[in-house]
């Protein structure tokens, strides 16, 4: 069976840190970080990068659209 | 970490629509407003009517609607959207022409507008989104407002006795034989956005067919003027306002009614 894995870029800055996300990701990948960005907001980053698959959950729920899926055969 | 291997273009599975902007929402953290944009954007995106679309921003939240989406807009004094849309879809009417209202906009000072654009069975689409509060003026009760709830106006809970009983527009508009389409969604769940956007998207399809009205309310939150932090907002919005505010089609012309939908389109 062909696997995947996938990776999420948050843009940062752009974050306000809702974390709807964290909750929409099924392999609980995304944590808020401890620091904030620009605005004061502790923003969306893979806490567990390896675990992702890529498919998007978290970008389709994120209201401010700041997330941009990849994903890859391995 | 991000993995530096799989950030190539070829590899890209989702990503922000075209038709969405650069401009930072002005959205509350969280607030389903922005994923209703969201959506709204890829519809026009996938159906490639982005330059074939004009949107009708109301007052509230949502009034600078017009910033986030690029297409043509109009923004209609409250609640007057419907009207507005009514004259822009018959004097242009291969344009598809929406509204975006919330649930001040649309159920309290638009109610009249709102009934008669339906009644007509005017050809256009209309998204509501019921947040159950007057979000921008600061988080007073609105028609939608549940029996119970606490809002600034009602700071002990709405007491039907003083302030009626929440208003259920969309079930109001199902009944008019304008509308064709009438669905109630919501945008709190993965599975339940992708539903979201079928639904917008059939709604803006309908105007192909010209078969009347199709209004798809969004059942929604507003974190800022509930006081409830997102996550928990959404699961406040699963417990109490989808007992009111039932999910799922209310009218499908299409489907519930094959031979009157066939004539309408011949
Ligand atoms: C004629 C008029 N009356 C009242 C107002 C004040 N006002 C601004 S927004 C709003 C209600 C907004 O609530 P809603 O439509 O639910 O949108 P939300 O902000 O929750 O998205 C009101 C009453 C106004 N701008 N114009
Ligand atoms: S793409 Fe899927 S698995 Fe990866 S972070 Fe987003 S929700 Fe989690
Ligand atoms: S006040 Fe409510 S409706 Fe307005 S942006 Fe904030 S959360 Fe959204």
């Amino acid at each position: 069976m062909a696997k995947v894995k996938g990776t999420i870029v948050v843009d940062k800055e752009k974050c306000k840190g809702c974390g709807l996300c964290v909750v929409a990701c099924p392999q609980d990948v995304i944590e808020l970080a401890k620091e904030v960005n620009g605005k004061g907001y502790n923003f969306a980053y893979m806490a567990k990068p390896d675990l992702c698959i890529g498919c998007a959950n978290c970008a389709q729920v994120c209201p401010d659209s700041i997330i941009t899926v990849y994903q890859t055969k391995i | 970490m991000a993995d530096i291997d799989i950030i190539k273009d070829e590899n890209i599975v989702y990503k922000k629509s075209k038709v969405l902007t650069d401009n930072v929402m002005h959205y509350c953290p969280g607030c389903s407003h922005g994923v209703v944009h969201k959506l709204i954007a890829e519809v026009i995106e996938e159906m490639g009517i982005q330059d074939k679309t004009i949107g009708v921003s109301p007052v509230g939240c949502s009034v600078f609607a017009y910033n986030y989406l690029d297409i043509d807009w109009q923004e209609a004094a409250h609640g007057r959207a419907p009207a507005l849309a009514t004259a822009t879809k018959r004097l242009m009417p291969d344009k598809y022409v929406f509204t975006y209202q919330g649930d001040g906009d649309l159920a309290s000072i638009g109610a009249a507008e709102i009934i008669h654009a339906c009644n007509r069975g005017e050809n256009i689409t209309v998204i509501f989104i019921n947040n159950g509060i007057y979000g921008m003026t600061g988080g007073q009760m609105a028609p939608t407002t549940l029996v119970g709830m606490k809002t600034a106006t009602t700071p002990y809970g709405r007491d039907v006795e003083l302030n009626g009983y929440p208003l259920k527009m969309t079930e109001l508009v199902a009944q008019l034989p304008g509308t064709c389409y009438v669905t109630r969604q919501s945008v709190h769940t993965p599975a339940t956005v992708r539903k979201c956007k079928k639904a917008i998207r059939k709604a803006f399809e309908n105007q192909d067919k010209k078969i009347g009205t199709s209004f798809v309310e969004v059942t929604s939150t507003c974190n800022s003027g509930w006081k409830i932090p997102p996550v928990e907002a959404n699961n406040w919005m699963v417990d109490h306002m989808f007992k009111f505010y039932k999910q799922g089609d209310l009218k499908d012309s299409e489907k519930d009614n094959p031979d009157d939908y066939k004539k309408f389109i011949e």
